[in-house]
């Protein structure tokens, strides 16, 4: 965990994730609810970013936005460069397939489904063959750590160990960014630490670019990057 | 993708066996009532025709008077034998002149009576009519020309008269006249309008003209044509010749009809195919039920799937492809009804069938056009729940409970 720089500025150079004057707005006229209210931020290649703030500042609807899952009001979100602002629904389905994979506070697997085929429904869309799916689906639970329990339906697997399949199927097509939504915020405490870090070690071990949301000080404290957001816009950033 | 969404479909309605059932039961039994009726309706038709085959299709029925439905006519003289023997001599193209004279009348044997139709006529009017004898002999050549007191019965007639015994040798009454029946008609059985084909006494013309009816007319004259002929141009003949003997102006409409067995065919053909569709279109409402069964199933299924949707789309589904999802698996329930439809309908045309003794004709064009038409449904109806699971939007769907 190093000193970071002063605002949503990076240490290095090369944003991967570049967000200009974002601004989110919900409803119209007097009812018109400014989520986001013009912010910037980059984020590199490589970076383990964590995104902290009370609610209603803002920091769902961002992360929305650079999952491709919602487009902003006004700005520009690149991505590689790419303005995500310009691709259709489909465009942003295949960038979201590609080159995110997703955490969620509430682990999100399908239910009635064993753990490897939940792993294995990213690279089903994205068309690979029956055995190579097999074999990167169980490389990925490997790398989580549950081999073991492949043929397990969420049901019959605790949270920790849901998590870490959903963990197992953010990673599966090797994305570029994996972006979690309070992943330890349905886990205790010893979970919680597993799972950060497991998400180091992606970070260190592949490259994989971190962006996460957290309310807790002490898993934030996993990253090397604080983002804070207050009221629609990024306040200041702390790095440890 | 497809295979994939095809395994997923059915896992789906396994998972919800008995609702997927209950959906479906619309289309099953629409399949099997639109194909019972058209498997059935093609028997009657089939019955039909054969009959009418039976009785030859060449046959041609020359009455007196305009057309004027069944069993009428109006005050146009009636035919004479010597209009029959002219027929005969100068229309090479006719096989058999059958002039024939009818009226009804109390047969009475013994102690039995029977109440039937008693027709004059000749032997000409076996071959006309396709009638063979069961037993004893058609009428002699002296017997036709003296008008004899003799006659031969139908199966029906001697059933109510005489039992099971022979009636070749016994005598009957007809009105005044006490007859000796020489021969007994095979047995035909019911006509293709319901009439007992069997109930009916035959006897030689002149002996009806002289001893009963007291006249010269000849109410009908039945005519075959010979195989091979032109039945347009005899039938043409038959009617220059007729108008001819009636003394009929160039100018002037015929006061007879000669009425065409192939006409009479594919009338009543087409009545049953008339009857036949018809009943298959009422069926195919059931079908159409079953469809919206499925749509309302699909419209829960969705709404009970979001979170699953909202993860789909989440990871990178696109648009079109949870369409084809849901879509696939609207198919695959009514496909699967379709079949189970089928199966039902040939398990109950045959019962039907033999119930009530039409012949069971298999026509797969029919069991194929059901089958599609059911997968059609399914892609009509399961269309407007796939695309609202489409086009839902995956940060709402993840928060759905």
């Amino acid at each position: 965990m190093d000193a970071g720089a002063a605002s949503g500025q990076p240490p290095g150079s090369g944003a991967l994730i570049e967000l200009r004057g974002v601004t989110k707005v919900y409803g119209r006229g007097s009812a018109a609810m400014h989520a986001l209210r013009g912010i910037d931020l980059d984020i590199a290649a490589g970076e383990m970013v964590a995104v902290m703030g009370p609610s209603g500042s803002g920091k769902s609807t961002a992360m929305n936005i650079l999952g491709c899952l919602d487009a902003p009001t006004s700005g520009t979100y690149r991505f590689r460069g790419l303005d995500v602002g310009g691709l259709s629904r489909d465009q942003r389905a295949l960038l979201r397939r590609h080159a995110l994979g997703f955490v969620f506070q509430g682990f999100n697997l399908l239910a009635r489904t064993t753990a490897l085929e939940n792993v294995e429904l990213p690279l089903i869309y994205q068309r690979v063959s029956g055995p190579d799916r097999r074999r990167r689906a169980v490389e990925a639970l490997a790398a989580v750590g549950l081999t073991a329990w492949a043929r397990h339906t969420p049901a019959e697997l605790s949270g920790g160990q849901q998590q870490r399949v959903a963990i197992a199927r953010a990673l599966v097509t090797d994305p570029a960014v994996i972006l979690a939504d309070e992943p330890t915020g349905n886990l205790d405490t010893a979970r919680s630490r597993e799972i950060m870090d497991l998400l180091c070690a992606m970070n260190r071990e592949r490259g994989i670019t971190v962006v996460m949301i957290t309310h807790e000080p002490d898993m934030a404290a996993y990253a090397r990057r604080v983002v804070h957001f207050l009221d629609g816009l990024v306040a200041g950033a702390a790095g440890e | 993708m497809l295979g994939n969404s095809l395994l997923l479909a059915l896992r789906e309605i396994r998972r919800n066996a008995l609702r997927s059932f209950l959906t479906i039961l619309g289309i099953v039994i629409g399949v099997a009532a639109v194909i019972v009726m058209v498997t059935l309706g093609q028997g009657a038709t089939a019955q039909v025709r054969s009959q009418i085959q039976a009785l030859g299709t060449n046959l041609l029925i020359v009455r007196p008077g305009q057309r004027m439905g069944p069993g009428m006519s109006s005050d146009a003289p009636r035919f004479s034998l010597a209009d029959a023997a002219a027929l005969r001599r100068e229309v090479p193209a006719l096989a058999a002149v059958a002039p024939a004279a009818s009226a009804a009348m109390t047969a009475v044997a013994g102690n039995q009576n029977w109440s039937t139709s008693v027709t004059g006529t000749d032997n000409a009017y076996l071959a006309a009519r396709s009638w063979t004898l069961a037993a004893g002999r058609p009428f002699t050549d002296s017997e036709l020309r003296a008008g004899r007191a003799v006659c031969i019965i139908g199966a029906s007639v001697r059933r109510e008269l005489f039992g099971a015994l022979d009636p070749v040798g016994q005598r009957l009454r007809l009105k005044k006249l006490s007859c000796e029946i020489v021969g007994l008609l095979e047995a035909k059985g019911q006509s293709s309008m319901g009439m007992d084909q069997d109930d009916l006494v035959l006897m030689p013309i002149r002996t009806l003209q002289r001893r009963i009816a007291g006249d010269q007319d000849v109410d009908v004259i039945y005519l075959s044509v010979r195989p091979g002929r032109s039945m347009d141009r005899t039938i043409a003949d038959v009617e220059r010749l007729l108008r001819e003997r009636r003394h009929i102006g160039v100018l002037d409409d015929d006061d007879f009809t000669v009425r065409d067995m192939r006409e009479i065919a594919s009338m009543l053909a087409g009545t049953t195919t008339v009857l036949t569709s018809l009943l298959g279109a009422v069926a195919s409402v059931s079908l159409l039920v079953g469809g919206i069964g499925i749509m309302n199933i699909m419209l829960v299924s969705v709404t009970e799937r979001t979170r699953e949707i909202g993860i789909r789309l989440a990871i990178g589904a696109r648009e079109r492809e949870v369409l084809m999802q849901f879509l696939v698996e609207a198919v695959v329930l009514s496909s699967f009804g379709g079949l189970l439809g089928i199966l039902l309908a040939l398990g109950a045309a045959l019962l039907l069938a033999g119930a009530l003794k039409v012949p069971f004709i298999l026509d797969g064009g029919i069991i194929a056009l059901a089958f599609l038409f059911s997968a059609a449904v399914g892609i009509l109806f399961g269309w407007v729940p796939a695309r609202r699971a489409a086009r839902l939007d995956p940060i709402e769907a993840l928060r759905h409970e």
